[in-house]
């Protein structure tokens, strides 16, 4: 019976220490199903979120052999197995127990986004917008709020930097808002004020670990800086916005 | 004990999936104080899994399509055991719903003329599910969280309920635990909403997650609600049946309303084989006919492998039992022949989780697939208006109520009623909330519950509730699940027995703060509750009827096509009786007979 080996991170945030765990393999395992496996035969008490198992919520984020991952889409067999899996908590949130952070922080920023505005609000109409209209927006809208965005990003992750930037998460979703055809708020002087768009250094990192594989960078980012830089850095409007001023 | 956090508010929500955010809006909107209480982290729940769509008639491809077509097509999945009148609201308020829900932001696919694009599904005569690809849930549960969260929620993460407490007669609160750290929370409110989704976990081969237990008919029974209909399981009859580790994972319906058909080994379409009479006249009688739908469903009829779910799962189960079965004992599921564009627009995390999970490529290579245990049509009993409950101040909506699926429920019509019945739900318990006082909380109950919970962590040794879970898995797999006889039922009560003796010697090791075992040693005697119920109602009726397969009574009867089986908790002790199904009025039968 083939076995594979898993180091798992065990504690908190104050302390902690790898455990070593041997499960017998089968066909098609991911690393969810170990971890499952451990608890149900070995160890009751290891921590670690899931929901639906099918790469659909974004529970199950974890670091895979250092790599940001979602354990229910991560096959055993796709990894090395000659030596032991290494599984951690995501490094960018405070670890609660095990594989378990505290993710808290990215639900007080959602809170702070200002929501769809309407034109025609109170209306009962249908909405009419074209398909080609609102591919982006549903290609952004595509997130599982899994995290790994925010996990990789250098300003979170390297900097702790928390007060300055929303995240990558939190770029595409005002991306969303921003690029509805409907929407009629405007977010430029919170993006910049507030979201720190301008703080992103474009490295990608985001895009490369996202698991629905949208284009957070080039997609989102991007074009948000560039909507920004139209605003405010641009001299025609900066004199236009001169001459507003009462 | 005084050890614990209040909250107080007017109405709590138990559950955040789709029927519970929907709610928190309603009730907010009525000037409530919303608490909202989830076992997950918000946007987590089971809602994210749907994949489909949401059914309202708003006839935007199908111009013939209006809310009397939905009522018939509702009514005749259920096989007539549903409330009319829940059904008659459903279908009238369906489409309302969705273009609203478009106003706070969901962003559905679109037609040529740019409204909301419609799909066609099992059992329902037009095409009639709005969504986005195959991923319709995420972007319901998500505008919904959004909406809500933009209002003002009060969201208490990853808390379990426990317990429901009353003041006399009526609804004042509830009691939980925190996962992350095993606080007790104690919530004063005026009215609850229950909107805990349904109970799939304790079968072995199921689309359902951790969360789906039971919760709501448990805390429900044990404040006095009546159930309703426990035995009718929804088996969806395409899971993923290989690798092993995908098991009962979902296979979205969507993939036979976009031209997917069914195979068995030899190669025939089998369905035309199990086609019923009652169906026979708007279902496809040649191969050619069905081709021809797939591109012109306006002069064709459906293709059988869109009946209903119950009877496609019959005949997987069928065929399977025959020998004509997969090479792993499904069937197979094929859609490669739509072209491999097509498939992934349409389609999109059926390819991926295909690909990823199985090694399968789907727009090359059929899938292999056997029903999964995926929905449940029983619940708490609701009034069709407000939700409410037979015990004043706690209200139902969602899956974990009953009345609008009857003995089957059509693929689509999960999403739209948890949108049309969290609304209604919210409003009435913030309404309700508004116009009462708070009642008193009991410190006895609170303590007698708390007890209980600590009790595992208290003993040195004794059962393991991951062992007792997984023969609670293989008992109701075994009896309980497509196929059931009284033999098969009645030894998987005995067990049941057995397993709730003793789950009451559960040990754990370990502390309170995000233990996995000490969290399933309580939900454990959820399972063991519910199983319960469903097993002692499926042996309770004899007859065959959607979900419930009786293989010693294999007709429906015409006594029980008339009669809804009612469970309560008397002394501790769950009673059944039945009860009629409510009179369609005239003006409504015609509908159905037209």
């Amino acid at each position: 019976m083939a076995t594979v080996t898993l180091n798992i991170f065990r504690g908190n945030q104050e302390k902690g220490y790898f455990q070593s765990y041997t499960v017998e393999t089968f066909e098609g395992m991911v690393v969810l199903d170990a971890i499952h496996k451990i608890q149900r035969e070995q160890d009751a008490s290891l921590a670690c979120r899931w929901n639906c198992k099918a790469a659909k919520c974004g529970s199950c984020s974890a670091e895979i052999n250092g790599k940001p991952r979602l354990m229910c889409k991560t096959r055993i067999d796709s990894l090395p197995i000659e030596e032991p899996i290494i599984v951690t908590p995501l490094k960018t949130f405070p670890v609660i127990k095990d594989l378990v952070c505290d993710v808290s922080w990215n639900y007080e920023i959602a809170r702070k986004i200002p929501p769809l505005k309407l034109a025609d609000e109170g209306s009962k109409e249908p909405l009419r917008m074209m398909q080609e209209d609102v591919e982006r927006v549903q290609e952004f809208r595509k997130c599982i709020e899994c995290f790994l965005c925010q996990n990789v990003c250098h300003i979170l992750r390297d900097h702790q930097r928390k007060d300055i930037f929303f995240g990558p998460r939190f770029m595409i979703k005002l991306a969303a808002l921003e690029m509805h055809p409907l929407d009629v708020e405007d977010r430029s002087e919170f993006l910049k004020e507030v979201a720190g768009v301008g703080v992103c250094n474009i490295t990608k990192c985001c895009t490369e670990v996202c698991p629905e594989e949208i284009h957070i960078t080039d997609n989102g980012i991007i074009p948000l800086k560039e909507r920004v830089a139209d605003v405010y850095f641009d001299p025609i409007r900066g004199l236009l916005r001169w001459l507003k001023t009462p | 004990m005084n050890n614990y956090e209040v909250f107080n508010c007017d109405v709590l929500v138990i559950g955040a999936g789709g029927a519970g955010l929907r709610a928190c809006i309603g009730a907010m909107e009525k000037g409530a104080k919303v608490g909202l209480v989830t076992k997950s982290l918000l946007g987590k729940a089971h809602t994210v899994m749907a994949e489909g769509g949401a059914a309202a008639a708003l006839g935007n491809l199908d111009t013939e399509d209006n809310w009397e077509v939905h009522f018939r097509d509702t009514i005749r999945g259920g096989k007539f055991l549903a409330n009319w009148r829940t059904v008659e609201i459903f279908a009238r308020e369906a489409p309302e719903r969705i273009l609203e829900l478009e106003r706070y932001g969901a962003v559905f696919d679109r037609t040529g003329k740019g409204l909301i694009s419609q799909r066609a599904f099992g059992g329902h005569k037009y095409r009639r599910l709005a969504h986005v690809g195959d991923r319709t849930g995420l972007e319901i549960i998500r505008t919904l969280q959004d909406k809500a969260v933009s209002m003002g929620i009060f969201d208490y993460p990853e808390l379990t309920i426990i317990r429901l407490l009353k003041d006399g007669d009526r609804i004042s609160g509830a009691v939980g635990y925190r996962r992350m750290d095993g606080g007790i929370v104690v919530f004063k409110a005026k009215a609850v909403v229950l909107a805990t989704g349904g109970w799939g976990r304790m079968y072995r081969f199921t689309s359902n997650s951790w969360e789906s237990t039971g919760d709501g008919v448990v805390l429900a029974l044990r404040a006095g609600a009546e159930l309703k209909d426990m035995e009718m399981v929804q088996f969806h009859p395409t899971g993923m049946i290989w690798p092993p580790s995908m098991r009962g994972i979902l296979v979205t319906e969507g993939v036979r309303g976009d031209g997917g058909i069914l195979l068995n080994s030899k190669g025939e379409r089998f369905m035309f084989n199990y086609v019923p009479e009652f169906y026979r006249k708007e279902t496809a009688e040649t191969l050619e006919e069905a081709l021809k739908w797939v591109h012109d469903k306006k002069n064709y009829r459906r293709p059988p492998e869109l009946l209903p779910r119950d009877v496609v799962a019959r005949a997987i189960y069928k065929e399977v039992q025959a020998g004509r079965g997969s090479e792993h004992g499904g069937v197979y599921l094929q859609i490669s022949h739509m072209g491999a564009d097509y498939i992934r627009k349409r389609l999109p995390s059926m390819v991926d989780q295909f690909l990823h999970l199985g090694n399968v490529d789907i727009t090359k290579e059929p899938m292999e697939v056997y029903p999964t245990i995926h929905y449940t049509m029983g619940g708490v009993t609701s009034d069709p208006e407000t939700c409410a409950t037979n015990v004043p101040g706690l209200y139902a909506c969602g899956e974990v109520a009953t009345g609008l699926h009857g003995a089957n429920r059509l693929g689509g019509n999960s999403l739209s009623d948890l949108l049309v019945f969290g609304r209604r739900a919210g409003e009435a318990a913030g309404e309700y909330a508004m116009q009462n006082e708070s009642g008193e909380i009991s410190e006895s109950e609170i303590s007698e519950e708390v007890n209980l919970l600590m009790e595992p962590l208290r003993r040195e040794s004794g059962e393991n509730p991951y062992q007792l879970h997984t023969e609670l898995q293989d008992t109701m797999q075994e009896h309980a699940m497509i196929a059931r006889t009284e033999e098969g039922l009645k030894r998987a009560l005995e067990k049941i027995h057995e397993l709730k003796e003793r789950a009451k010697k559960i040990a754990v090791k370990g502390d309170t703060c995000f233990n996995p075992g000490w969290h399933q040693a309580r939900d454990i005697q959820v399972m063991l509750t519910v199983s319960e119920v469903i097993v002692r109602s499926a042996l309770e009726r004899k007859e065959s009827r959607g979900g419930h397969w009786r293989l010693d009574y294999d007709l429906e009867d015409p006594y029980w096509a008339q009669h809804n089986i009612i469970a309560r908790l008397e002394n501790g002790e769950i009673k059944l009786s039945h009860r009629k199904v409510p009179e369609m009025p005239e003006h409504l039968k015609k509908i159905i007979e037209g």
